[in-house]
C-alpha cells in the first residue's frame, strides 16, 4: 500500500468504516511509515482537540432574549 | 478509534419526537427543552457559517421561531436536529448573502484552496500540546485556525466530528451528496491538522533559532 493510497482510507480509518482485511492493510503500512503514523495520530488529536472545546461560547442573556420571543409568538399563535 | 453510534435503535422513538408532539398539543415548556437542547450547537454552526457574531444570535433565533412555526411541516422521517439545523443553515447563508450584497453564497460550491489533500508538514505534535496554552489562548488558536477554512469546510466538520451526525446525515442537512462530505470532511481535516501542526509541534529540545517565524 502506497502513502496515497492511505490516505485515501484515513477518514474510513478515522471513522472505524473499514473492514478487518482492510484494517490488517492499514497497520502494515503504519507500521513502516513513520509520516502515515504522525498523520493519523495528529489528525486525531485534531478532531479530539475540536470535540472538547467550545469555541463559541453562546453570549450572556441571548437564551433569554430567544425565551422571551418564543413566548411572545406564542401568545399571538397559540 | 472512538465513533459515534446510533443513539436508538429502528423501533424506539427518538426523545425528540416526543416533545415534537407535546408541542404541538401546545405545550410551550417541551418547545423550551428543545431550545436548550440544541441552542449551543445552533449557534456554533450559524458562527461558523456567518463569522460574525450578531449574524449568528439572529440567526440562532430566527431559526428557533421559523421551527416553531414551521413544527407542523416537520415529518419525523428525519432527526429533529437535523431538520432544525437544515433551517439554521439557510438563514446563516442568507445572512451571508446579505452581508456580501447580494451575491449568490452556497456550501456547494468545490472550493479549491491551495493547500491540497497531501500533508506537507509532518512534524508530530507534542504529547499534550493542550497544556501549552489556556483555556482562552487555545479557543483563540481553535476559531482562527478553522476561519482559514472555506464555510462549506467548516460546517462539514462541525457537523460530522464535533455535532457527531453521520455522513447521511450532514448530506441529507446540507442538501450535498455524500461524495460531497467525504470530500470535505478529509481536506478539513487534514487543513486543521496541518494548520495546528505550527501551535503544536513537538518543540526540540536543543537548538532555539530564533521565533516561530
Amino acid at each position: 500500500m502506497t502513502c496515497t493510497e492511505f490516505l485515501a482510507l484515513l477518514d474510513d480509518l478515522i471513522d472505524d468504516e473499514v473492514t478487518a482485511e482492510m484494517r490488517a492493510d492499514l497497520q502494515e503500512h503504519l507500521r513502516g511509515c513513520e509520516h502515515c503514523e504522525v498523520t493519523l495520530s495528529t489528525t486525531r488529536k485534531t478532531i479530539q482537540i475540536y470535540r472538547s472545546h467550545e469555541i463559541y461560547e453562546m453570549p450572556a442573556g441571548l437564551r433569554e432574549r430567544l425565551h422571551s420571543a418564543i413566548m411572545s409568538r406564542c401568545k399571538k399563535g397559540c | 478509534m472512538a465513533t459515534i453510534q446510533p443513539v436508538a435503535g429502528e423501533n424506539e422513538q427518538h426523545p425528540d419526537v416526543a416533545l415534537v408532539e407535546r408541542v404541538r398539543a401546545g405545550d410551550i415548556a417541551a418547545y423550551d427543552e428543545l431550545v436548550r437542547k440544541y441552542e449551543r450547537q445552533l449557534f456554533r454552526i450559524a458562527q461558523h457559517i456567518t463569522q460574525n457574531r450578531e449574524d449568528a444570535e439572529d440567526v440562532m433565533q430566527d431559526a428557533f421561531l421559523k421551527a416553531y412555526e414551521k413544527l407542523d411541516q416537520f415529518q419525523g422521517n428525519s432527526k429533529f436536529y437535523t431538520w432544525l439545523v437544515r433551517i439554521a443553515v439557510n438563514e446563516s447563508l442568507m445572512r451571508l448573502r446579505k452581508r456580501r450584497t447580494g451575491r449568490m453564497v452556497s456550501l456547494d460550491e468545490d472550493v479549491e484552496t491551495d493547500e491540497g489533500s497531501v500533508p506537507r508538514d509532518l512534524a508530530d505534535w507534542d504529547p499534550d500540546p493542550e497544556q501549552q496554552y489556556s483555556q482562552a489562548e487555545l479557543a483563540e488558536i481553535l476559531r482562527k485556525t478553522i476561519q482559514g477554512l472555506p464555510p462549506g469546510f467548516r460546517v462539514v466538520f462541525t457537523l460530522r466530528d464535533v455535532d457527531g451526525l453521520s455522513t447521511e446525515e450532514t448530506a441529507e442537512t446540507l442538501g450535498l451528496s455524500i461524495p460531497a462530505v467525504k470530500s470535505r470532511l478529509l481536506r478539513a481535516r487534514l487543513q486543521l491538522r496541518e494548520r495546528l501542526t505550527r501551535y503544536f509541534r513537538r518543540r526540540k529540545a536543543s537548538t532555539t533559532k530564533g521565533g516561530t517565524k
